[in-house]
């Protein structure tokens, strides 16, 4: 019986601590906002648990002392009963004040981060989100997808915008949700305090493949990240080999480029997933798979088993092009 | 959601007639349902992809017309059957319509095609795509709009139309 009792206690103690860890963990905040989110949690949940503590020992103590059966006289009870009723009462109302007033100031202190000096657009779309980075010195902005790089320490502005249903942006490592409107421009505030690689997902139910709308941020020093945003102004890299050079032309000539943009190519779709850079990305299909030529393959050979409802359909392909085209893709660093 | 590849295939096999006006749909094509005219999952594929693609910059994001011909007035140039708007979108047509069949894939074409028809249907059906988010600006898919505007029979005709649009 011991031996059982201890080996729950360390399943549930690890349960409960691999919860508090990851990288999509709103217990493992590493950003400004997610901190005092982390807070707020915490302290309401330890004053509930007080309070739960305190209402049982008064019950229990309650139960047990009515077993006496001694009753003292009426106008005294009554008194006492007054007074537990109004020390209740008072308690309450401070508990409850108490949480409205934190709650208050957490809000506050979440939008005071939005003085962002950095602005990303983010389009949420049904299943995949796009992120345009607006250049400061006139230089054209560049849209990525299903991957965001933030340098650390910088408060962000994302203005968040759908067109088609209401979507949810979630890191929690790093901030609280902020719903996408159509028609609505709404703004979330970040600020990372740790570089590192956070998991986000959509959190309002969008479709088919709501849970396969995920979105990685990535923290960096400030100068990977302006290495980055560097590579990520360029046209897309020539390709190398024939095979790759093949490859291109099956992308121009077939419907992928009716909905794809590779700049420095005749791509210009505007409808699907920027595809300048996909090959430097980590995942495909909004965190379906990580990026390797075999994936993109798999991916372009049919999306719609991998993931059924999205809007990439099956382009029909001999075996030889799909290799020139996953060997191409995956060569666009 | 997913069509088989080799049904794709299949779906491309239009019998036209020689003056590519008019023919048979594909065999395969009856045996799926007609589901391009039937299912509202398709129309309402179709009504997206007649936003993505653009088709509103030459017939009107409504389809009442523009550079190209209007879908809305009820008069088809190459007559209102499927096999001849599909045709039209894949093999493109004189005077501007260009060939899509190297852009889109042959279900798209055919998502779109039945989209289109429904734009200015004489008939009511009971398939429709999704509602525009934004205000309607010409008459549901499904219902039957034009009915008065456009039947020369023995009902009155709109006093705003001559004898044929």
């Amino acid at each position: 019986m011991k031996r059982l009792i201890a080996i729950l206690v360390v399943a549930t103690g690890s349960f409960t601590l691999a919860a508090c860890e990851g990288n999509q963990s709103v217990l493992d905040a590493h950003g400004s906002s997610a901190v005092e989110l982390k807070q707020l949690i915490i302290w309401i949940v330890a004053a509930c648990s007080l309070v739960w503590a305190i209402v049982m020992v008064v019950l229990i103590w309650a139960l047990w002392r009515s077993r006496g059966g001694r009753f003292p006289a009426r106008s005294a009870a009554d008194q006492r009963m007054t007074f537990a009723v109004i020390g209740g009462v008072a308690a309450t109302v401070v508990v409850i004040a108490g949480f409205t007033i934190f709650s208050f100031l957490t809000t506050r202190a979440l939008s005071e981060a939005g003085s962002g000096d950095l602005t990303i657009k983010i389009s949420g779309t049904q299943w995949w989100w796009k992120a345009t980075y607006v250049n400061p010195d006139h230089l054209p902005s560049f849209d990525i997808a299903n991957e965001l790089h933030i340098p650390v320490g910088r408060n962000i502005r994302l203005l968040l915008a759908t067109d088609d249903v209401i979507h949810s942006l979630w890191v929690p490592s790093l901030a609280g949700k902020q719903d996408l409107i159509p028609g609505r421009s709404n703004q979330l505030a970040i600020r990372a305090d740790q570089p590192g690689i956070y998991r986000g997902q959509c959190a309002e139910f969008c479709g088919l493949q709501h849970s396969h709308m995920a979105i990685l941020v990535i923290v960096e020093s400030e100068v990977a990240f302006d290495r980055w945003v560097d590579l990520q102004n360029l046209p897309a890299a020539e390709p190398g080999d024939a095979e790759a050079r093949a490859g291109e032309l099956v992308f121009l000539t077939k419907p992928c480029a009716a909905c794809h943009t590779i700049r420095g190519t005749d791509a210009k779709g505007v409808t699907g997933p920027d595809l300048t850079h996909v090959g430097s990305r980590r995942t495909i299909g909004a965190g379906l798979f990580d990026t390797t030529r075999g994936s993109l393959a798999a991916w372009i050979a049919d999306p719609q088993t991998l993931k059924p409802g999205n809007n990439m359909p099956l382009v029909p392909l001999s075996s030889d092009e799909l290799r020139q085209v996953s060997a191409y893709l995956a060569s666009l660093q | 959601l997913r069509l088989d590849p080799p049904l794709a295939a299949a779906l491309e096999e239009l019998r036209l007639m020689p003056n590519d006006i008019g023919g048979t749909p594909p065999e395969v094509y009856f045996a799926l349902d007609k589901p391009y005219e039937n299912n509202a999952y398709e129309l309402s594929q179709g009504k997206r992809l007649y936003a993505w693609y653009g088709c509103g910059s030459c017939h009107g994001e409504d389809g009442r017309g523009g550079i190209g011909p209007s879908f809305l007035d009820g008069w088809w140039l190459y007559g209102p059957e499927m096999v001849s708007v599909v045709a039209s979108i894949h093999d493109g047509r004189p005077h501007g319509m260009p060939a899509f069949k190297d852009k889109i894939t042959s279900e798209q074409i055919w998502q779109l095609a039945g989209y289109i028809r429904t734009i200015g249907a004489y008939t009511a059906t009971t398939a429709a795509p999704g509602r525009n988010d934004d205000r309607q600006m010409r008459p549901a898919e499904n219902r039957a709009p034009a009915a008065i505007l456009f039947d020369q029979g023995p009902t009155p005709l709109h006093s705003d139309q001559g004898p044929s649009p």
